[in-house]
Parts: structure tokens; sequence; C-alpha cells
């Protein structure tokens, strides 16, 4: 029950997370669509990085 | 011309995808003699799914309860000795039930576990725990489905980039026949993960790690979603080995600037610098590696529990809905993240190549600039 709960807040954190990324990436393409490029490597990799710490919160909870 | 060929190729992915959805859908049902329809039944056969396994298995006809699989070969050391047999010998039994005597060990697999009973025991006893008390594991060097799958990865990397590099070795800039699909993924390798990381000066000296890995990474996760039923790199011990091999080149590639900004911080108060060299040196040898090896295990182990589950829908729907509209809610939903996993199989394998190279470029900078 209890790390049913964890895990929801994980997600609530990753989700905020991810949509701070790829709200200020979207509109970061939008000011600069010939920079997308190299904004969208950027944001996969700190997507990754938030991912890698959500998925970690996660498999320690289980 | 052109929209017949391309609806043709569209409709060529379909089938193909719908033909592995089935394959899943025949291992959630494949029990002997009686069909899955609870939740816990299910859940069973998403978790044997996800495990390793020491047989390759196909199909089980519900009403017979016969097997299609074929057995893979068992290599243990045993307390005496090494031993090899097939694993048909175990005829399917995943409980310990079956017992395999090879000299004068006796061998039982539980949950795809292989044990070795204690001298005098006859059958295998468990505590309240379902542990077993009179068994102990072996160590187990047996080809599993996971080292197949990384055998037929190897050798479909060998067969494919062999190709290649005979083809450039003949003095054919232009590659043929599948080397095309090869040689722009190898480029993109260099131009978009490796250079921009680690330089322009001294990253050929990792390409060949960078270039394997990814290419495993991507095969393998491919192969996870044919009706082979692979699931390889969602083995945290697969994925462990690869975040270990990423951590002994960057560490052994360091440079002096390196290890004087990880031990001994320039710049700081000399305080913090003992503090600070506690921090990065956990940081590089615990948490970077961590990060690695949990985000593709957790990935790929949450796509196949994500797919397995919609496809299961099918089952544990029909009672409320009936069996038209649930089948198609699974067929659509499962399809749908099918395709979704395609993309993931190519953004792990990338994320994986590109943090490895993110590392090793850390590692091998070279500071002109003195705090």
């Amino acid at each position: 029950m209890y790390n049913l709960i964890g895990a929801g807040l994980i997600v609530i954190g990753g989700g905020i997370g991810l949509g701070q990324i790829g709200g200020k990436a979207m509109e970061g393409i939008a000011r600069q669509p010939e920079a997308a490029g190299k904004i969208q490597t950027a944001m996969i990799i700190i997507g990754a990085l938030l991912e890698g710490l959500a998925f970690g919160a996660l498999i320690l909870g289980k | 011309m052109v929209v017949v060929k391309k609806s043709i190729n569209f409709i060529a992915v379909l089938v193909l995808a719908l033909f592995s959805m089935f394959s899943y859908g025949d291992e959630i049902q494949h029990k002997p003699g009686n069909k899955v329809d609870t939740a816990e039944e299910i859940n069973d056969y998403i978790a044997h799914h996800l495990k390793d396994s020491h047989d390759f298995h196909f199909y089980t006809h519900n009403e017979s309860g016969t097997h299609y699989s074929f057995p893979l070969p068992v290599i243990v050391w045993t307390s005496n000795g090494l031993k090899t047999f097939m694993s048909s010998e175990f005829h399917h039994d995943d409980a310990g039930k079956v017992i395999v005597e090879k000299g004068d060990v006796k061998l039982v697999k539980l949950h795809s576990k292989i044990y070795e009973l204690e001298s005098g025991a006859s059958t295998i006893n468990f505590d309240e725990h379902h542990h077993a008390t009179n068994a102990h594991k072996v160590l187990d060097f047996s080809i599993t489905k996971s080292v197949f799958g990384m055998l037929l990865a190897g050798i479909l990397m060998l067969l494919g980039f062999g190709a290649l590099a005979r083809g450039y070795k003949k003095g054919k800039m232009i590659p043929k026949g599948f080397s095309r699909v090869l040689e722009p993924l190898v480029i993109y390798v260099r131009d978009e993960i490796a250079k921009p990381n680690i330089g322009e000066k001294k990253y050929r000296k990792f390409m060949g790690f960078l270039l394997t890995v990814f290419f495993f990474i991507w095969i393998l996760n491919l192969l996870g979603l044919t009706p082979l039923g692979f699931n390889v790199t969602g083995q945290i011990a697969v994925t462990a080995c690869l975040a270990i091999f990423t951590v002994v080149i960057y560490m052994f590639s360091g440079s002096k600037d390196f290890w004087a900004h990880t031990l001994w911080m320039p710049g700081v108060p000399y305080i913090l610098r003992p503090i600070l060299a506690v921090i990065e040196l956990v940081g590089f040898v615990v948490i970077k590696p961590f990060s690695l090896l949990i985000r593709l295990f957790a990935n790929i182990t949450a796509g196949h529990f994500v797919v397995m589950s919609l496809i299961a829908l099918a089952i544990t729907l029909k009672v409320s809905f009936g069996p038209v509209v649930s089948t198609g809610m699974s067929l659509v939903l499962s399809l749908f993240i099918m395709v979704i996993e395609i993309l993931v199989a190519f953004l792990q394998a990338f994320i994986f190549t590109m943090l490895s190279s993110l590392f090793i470029g850390m590692a091998v900078e070279e500071h002109d600039d003195h705090h």
C-alpha cells in the first residue's frame, strides 16, 4: 500500500519535471526553429537523467 | 507507384507488429490443460516472461497440453564438477518436482534457477517463505534464452558489419544492400554522439565501444519486440555488465585534469576539497553507472510489462464487456504501445551511448584554463 503511494508520488514528481523540460524545449524551438536539433538532443539527455532518478526510486521502493 | 510501394511497406510493418502481438498472447495462455483467466495467473505469466529461462518456449496447445519449444543446453558447476545436459530433461518443470540425476548429483529447476539437492535428500523441501531448505544454488553457465539472444545479436552484427567492412576493403565507397542501412547509423553515432561529447581529437579511440554498445542494445531491444519473446536488455545482469564496461573505460582513460578535479578540486576552499572529492568519487563510481543500468533495465521491463498487460485485457475484460469489445480494445491499445516501443528501443540505445560518451568526454577532457 505505502509503496504504491510512493510510486504515485514519484510519477507526479517525474511528470512535473518532464513537463518542465518538454515545455521549455518547445518554447525554445518555437523561438528559434533553427536550433531545434540541438535543443532536442539536450532535452533528451536531461529527460534521460530525470528518468534515471525516477526509475531508481521506483526500483528501490519495490 | 510510390504510393503503392509505401502502402505495401506500411502493411508489412502492421502485419509484423500484429504477428508479434499474437505470439505474446500465446505466451500468456501457455498453461497446459486449462486456460488462464484470473488476474493472479496473468501476473504469473508476465513475471515468467520477464525472467530468463532455460528453454525456448513458443506455444502450448491448450487441449492436449503439448509444449512446442526447443531445449537449450544446461551447463552447471556442481559440488561434483561440471555437468552438462539439455534442459528438456526437466520436462518443463519449474517447481522443483523433476529431479535430474547426473552421477551422484541431483539437480532440480525451481523458478528458472537450478538447485542442487544436498546429499541424502530425495525431494526438495520448503520453509514457510517458499525457500528451499535442503538444496542450494549452483554456478550456472547455461546457454539460457538471454545468452542465446546475445549470441544471436552478436552473429547478426558480425554478418552485417562484416559485409560493410568487406565492401570498404574492396574499394567501393558506396555500400550496397543492407550495408546502406548501417552506414548512416555508424556515421550518426560518430557525428552526433561521439564527436560533440568526447571531442574531435580523442573520439576515435572510443568509437569501437560506443558503436558496439549502441548496436548491441538496439538489436536486443528490437529482438525483444519480435515473436521470439526475448527479454535480454530487461535482465538487470546484462545492463549492469554494460554499465560496468562504461565505468572501467572512463576510469582508466581519465586524464590528469579529470583526477585533479575529482580528488582535489582547484578553486574551492581547502576545507571543502575532501568533501567534494567524496561526492565526486561516489558520483563517478556508483551513481552514474547505477542510473545507466537502471534506466535501460526499467524502460525495457516496463515496456514488456505494459504490452503483456494490455494483451491480457482481452481476457480480464471479457466478463464485463464481451469478447468482441475486449479483444478490440486490447488489439488497438497494444498496437499503439508496440509502435511506441519501437521508438523506445532506438531511444534507449541512443541514450545509453550518449550518456556513456558524455561520461567518457568528462573524463578525457583537458582544461587549458587555470581557476
